[in-house]
């Protein structure tokens, strides 16, 4: 892997000055059987396609940021951090 | 061998001499001589012997591409002397041979083997019996392969790499790659240029990189270009392809001998470094560029007997004949030619591998008779050669009647005959059967020709057999530049010299170096138990959480309860994945309302500090998390006396009252502000002290000069084993839960959620597999950390940590136990070296067990 990944602080970068942290998963909400606890945990959706990701900048900002990726071509179409949510 | 006159355009200085030593005698060189060029003007013509045949081989490209000079230069195997600039006192030696490069004895494989040794013979006649292979192997190594690493060398060579980001990168400094590069920096561009070519023209506004060679080209336009020791990382808006082309040998019986070369190489030998490369010559050729040579030869004083123009008078027949592997006639469709010098070539081939790398179509041309690039991806650009513009050229025969077609692996016509009648009739599966296209050369000498003869074989056009895959590197590579700088980065603390000074024995925990002891393991344990003791804690995992919702994210993120954490106070807590498992432990102390000093273990800091920023950025909430590891010391204070020394060093208030157990407060030590913790991992009344790392060494030579003594990572092992306190990561893995490691006060079940609840709450309710427990042992032995425990004659769990108690006077430790023999008195049974030895289960701490010491 060589493409460039830009990071939503400091723009293009190696992809090599990142960790991946796998696909955006949903956290169940109330109380998940075995099935569905064992489908969030284990399970992935492995897609061929575009798909959301986690990403760190660890080799520079620290940031952690959303990235929508093409898995098949590498493409990134787009990254940005999250939206602080209300807060609880 | 005497230089011809000084040349018009000569490369060397022939006022500059300097030497080298060849198989231990010394060879004169002027400056900017190669290895190669100085060797043949010494009188060498036989360069190298052949991979598989043990032929003689001499001087064909003189640039590098071809295998025929590889020699090993100062220990380096498999360096291309023609290329390699001579310098003052380099040791070359040939390799690949038994005996001496002019009597090499095992060409006795060219002589009497070949009947033998047909492609592929050792997938059949040495795979039986298999017993046999082993030595089979040992004797083929030996017979075949290149040059030998040195299995006990040292790293001597610093390779280094460095990232490159500039507008255009052109590949190739020929004619057409220095017009691009010099157009694009007139449009006020920031350009590179990499040639392999040591002496590449001088920068005209653009930077030059030579003796330099592109790797090739990776996903997002990276290329790696090779320049000695240094790898450099390119990254441009626009890559220009200007590699040229390459010359094609042709193919006919003695198309190997010493002698024979193609026209590039012949012109460079007189050309650059004013020599003659034969008396009577012959050119065969198919374009103006390479005819031309024969007037180079002329004017050089090399009798040209004949010159031929493949394009239209193209031979059925050529076969060279030599003696001793050197090349004294031709015989050209029935005319013979006596000569020691035959400049053959066909139809130069475009060096399109990077362009196809990059994402390019290659096309068989039928008029030309080469693969041309066409549609090159956006970015990628291709001047001059590469791309076809060849001048006036027409293809040449396949093969004038057999010889070989790839002279790295010797590979002959009849191989590739032989491998199509086995049926392997794809040029994919004809290059892995034949390995030809995969020696050094990379396919720059054989791809086409067997691309042709195995159309010619099947009656098929060349287009519907294609090409092999090209992929990178393009050029070879050492190992070590791709590896780059010997990188093992150490963490150390602010009182590493303290410990180095005392005579601590350092070893490596993760990224950190620390005091494993100060010589006497056993005496820092009494000391603590005893007296006071003090350790270098700073590998500690330091995180600040502070924010309005600092207190709900920690219970969130923890099983334990933080909310009702008094500010003041300290609490132990664990982290669990959702998955439920055991991620990492350290103590929580709340500095106020909305300010929280997390601890975490020594390896775990960075891992931990990503998990909280990672669920922060999921969950949205008002914090901010600081990670002090770096900037913040710490040391532990433990043992009977460490209340009394403490107080020595402090005006602050220590007693038991104002500074209960669990107990956290900001203080002045030794003039030091300090956060004190108290706390007690290692079983006794201690103190955490945490401060600014510049304080460090001021602070440990305070408490040591009053009276409290060093004590490195082995004493810590053993007091809290007899704490049984874990480890983790040690004492657990990453199926392990806070359940089954004994610990369920962590777990407040009753809070409406934190990561790993539903986990937890399902283990909780499947009942454990296996738990931690503390061990004693009865007789005398420490079993080995991982040694198995044993029931009824079947594996029933495994120890984590053992160590010998001198308190206890027995070996004691930590277990994983099926949850029938976690009881208190359960025999279990330990293989050691094979015997059993017998343990007993002890669910509380062998020291203190009721904790009275660490309140006190």
């Amino acid at each position: 892997m060589s493409f460039l990944l830009p990071c939503p602080h400091c723009g293009p970068r190696d992809v090599n000055e990142f960790d991946y942290a796998g696909e955006v998963t949903t956290r169940p909400t109330g109380t998940p059987d075995v099935r569905e606890l064992a489908g969030y945990v284990y399970f992935r959706r492995n897609v061929a396609g575009v798909q959301r990701e986690w990403w760190h900048h660890r080799f520079g900002c620290d940031a952690w940021f959303l990235a929508e990726r093409d898995t098949r071509t590498n493409e990134v179409l787009c990254t940005e951090v999250p939206a602080a949510r209300a807060r609880s | 061998m005497t230089r011809l006159d000084p040349q018009p355009r000569e490369r060397i200085d022939r006022s500059a001499e300097l030497t080298f030593s060849y198989r231990g005698k010394p060879v004169t060189a002027f400056d900017g001589d190669t290895i190669g060029s100085a060797l043949y003007a010494s009188g060498v013509r036989v360069f190298s012997r052949s991979f598989k045949y043990h032929r003689r081989r001499g001087l064909l490209c003189c640039s590098g591409a071809c295998p025929n000079c590889m020699m090993t230069v100062d220990g380096v195997p498999n360096v291309r002397v023609c290329a390699e600039p001579a310098s003052a006192g380099a040791v070359v030696h040939p390799q690949n041979v038994l005996g001496s490069i002019d009597r090499d004895l095992l060409s006795i494989v060219d002589r009497i083997g070949r009947p033998f040794t047909p492609v592929g013979f050792y997938y059949r006649t040495m795979i039986r019996p298999r017993r046999l292979w082993p030595t089979y192997e040992r004797f083929l190594r030996n017979v075949a392969g290149l040059g030998r690493i040195d299995r006990h060398g040292v790293r001597t060579t610093r390779y280094d790499t460095e990232h490159r980001r500039v507008d255009v990168l052109v590949v190739g400094g020929g004619a057409s790659g220095l017009r691009a590069a010099r157009e694009a920096a007139a449009g006020g561009e920031r350009v590179l240029l990499a040639d392999e070519n040591p002496c590449a023209a001088p920068a005209d506004g653009f930077d030059v990189v030579a003796p330099a060679r592109a790797l090739g080209i990776y996903e997002g336009g990276l290329v790696p270009v090779a320049a000695g020791t240094l790898l450099l990382r390119v990254r441009a808006r626009r890559i220009v392809i200007a590699t040229g082309a390459v010359e094609q040998p042709l193919v006919f019986p003695g198309n190997d001998l010493v002698g024979v070369m193609l026209p590039d190489g012949a012109r460079r030998l007189v050309e650059d470094f004013a020599l003659a490369p034969g008396d009577r010559a012959v050119v065969l050729a198919a374009d103006d560029r390479a005819l031309a040579v024969a007037d180079v030869l002329r004017r050089a004083g090399v009798d040209v007997v004949a010159s031929i123009d493949l394009r239209t008078d193209e031979p059925a027949k050529i076969e060279a004949a030599g003696r001793r592997g050197r090349l004294h006639g031709v015989t050209i469709d029935g005319a013979h030619h006596d000569c020691d010098l035959l400049v053959a070539a066909g139809t130069p081939q475009p060096a399109y591998s990077l362009l196809a790398q990059a994402g390019a179509r290659v096309e068989y041309d039928t008029s030309r008779g080469v693969f041309c690039p066409t549609d090159l991806p956006p970015g990628i650009e291709a001047a001059g050669r590469v791309t076809g513009a060849l001048g006036e050229v027409a293809p040449t025969r396949a093969s004038h009647g057999g010889g070989f077609v790839c002279i790295c692996e010797d590979v002959a016509t009849k191989d590739l005959e032989r491998a199509l009648a086995e049926g392997f009739d794809s040029i994919e599966l004809a290059k892995r059967y034949t390995t030809v296209t995969m020696g050094p050369c990379q396919g720059r000498l054989c791809h086409l020709s067997s691309i042709r003869l195995y159309a010619r074989l099947q009656g098929a056009a060349e287009a519907a057999i294609g090409t092999t895959t090209a992929r990178p590197p393009w050029a070879p590579v050492e190992l070590g530049l791709l590896a780059g700088r010997s990188h093992e980065p150490a963490k150390r603390t602010a009182l590493h010299a303290r410990h180095e000074q005392a005579g601590a024995e350092i070893v490596w925990t993760g990224a950190w170096k620390r005091a494993h002891s100060y010589g006497d393991a056993a005496a820092e344990v009494r000391a603590v138990h005893e007296a006071a003791g003090v350790i270098d804690v700073s590998t500690l995992g330091k995180l600040l959480v502070t924010g309005p919702d600092a207190a709900a994210f920690l219970e969130r993120l923890y099983p334990n309860r933080f909310a009702d954490l008094k500010p003041g106070r300290v609490r132990y807590g664990v982290l669990s994945t959702d998955a439920g498992r055991i991620m990492d432990d350290g103590t929580v102390a709340r500095l106020g309302e909305e300010q929280y000093y997390v601890t975490t273990t020594s390896t775990g800091s960075d891992s931990v500090h990503g998990w909280f920023e990672w669920w922060n950025a999921s969950w949205g909430m008002d914090v901010e998390i600081v990670n002090l590891t770096g900037a913040v010391a710490a040391v532990n204070v433990a043992g009977p006396n460490a209340r009394d020394l403490l107080a020595q060093a402090t005006s602050a208030d220590v007693s038991r009252e104002a500074l209960p157990y669990l107990a956290a407060r900001e203080a002045t030590v030794a003039d030091v502000p300090c956060l004190i913790l108290r706390i007690g991992f290692v079983g006794e009344l201690g103190y955490e002290l945490h401060f600014a790392s510049p304080h460090a060494e001021h602070l440990w030579d305070t408490l040591v000069g009053l009276g409290a003594t060093p004590f490195g990572l082995e004493a810590q092992r053993i007091l809290r084993l007899e704490k049984q306190h874990i480890i983790v990561g040690q004492d657990t893995d990453s199926e392990s839960n806070v359940l089954d490691a004994q610990m369920p006060w962590i777990v407040k079940f009753d809070k409406d959620d934190f990561v790993g609840k539903w986990a937890l709450e399902h283990a909780r309710a499947r009942g454990p597999r296996e738990l931690l427990v503390g061990f004693e042992m009865l007789d005398g032995v420490v079993p080995p950390e991982g040694s198995q425990v044993v029931r009824e004659g079947r594996p029933g769990g495994r120890v984590t940590s053992a160590r010998w108690s001198e308190r206890l006077e027995r070996g004691i430790g930590l277990a994983w136990v099926p949850p029938e023999h976690a009881r208190e008195d359960a025999e279990l049974e330990i293989r050691v070296d094979g015997r059993l030895e017998h343990a007993r289960v002890r669910l509380q701490p062998f020291y203190d067990p009721d904790g009275s010491q660490l309140r006190t």
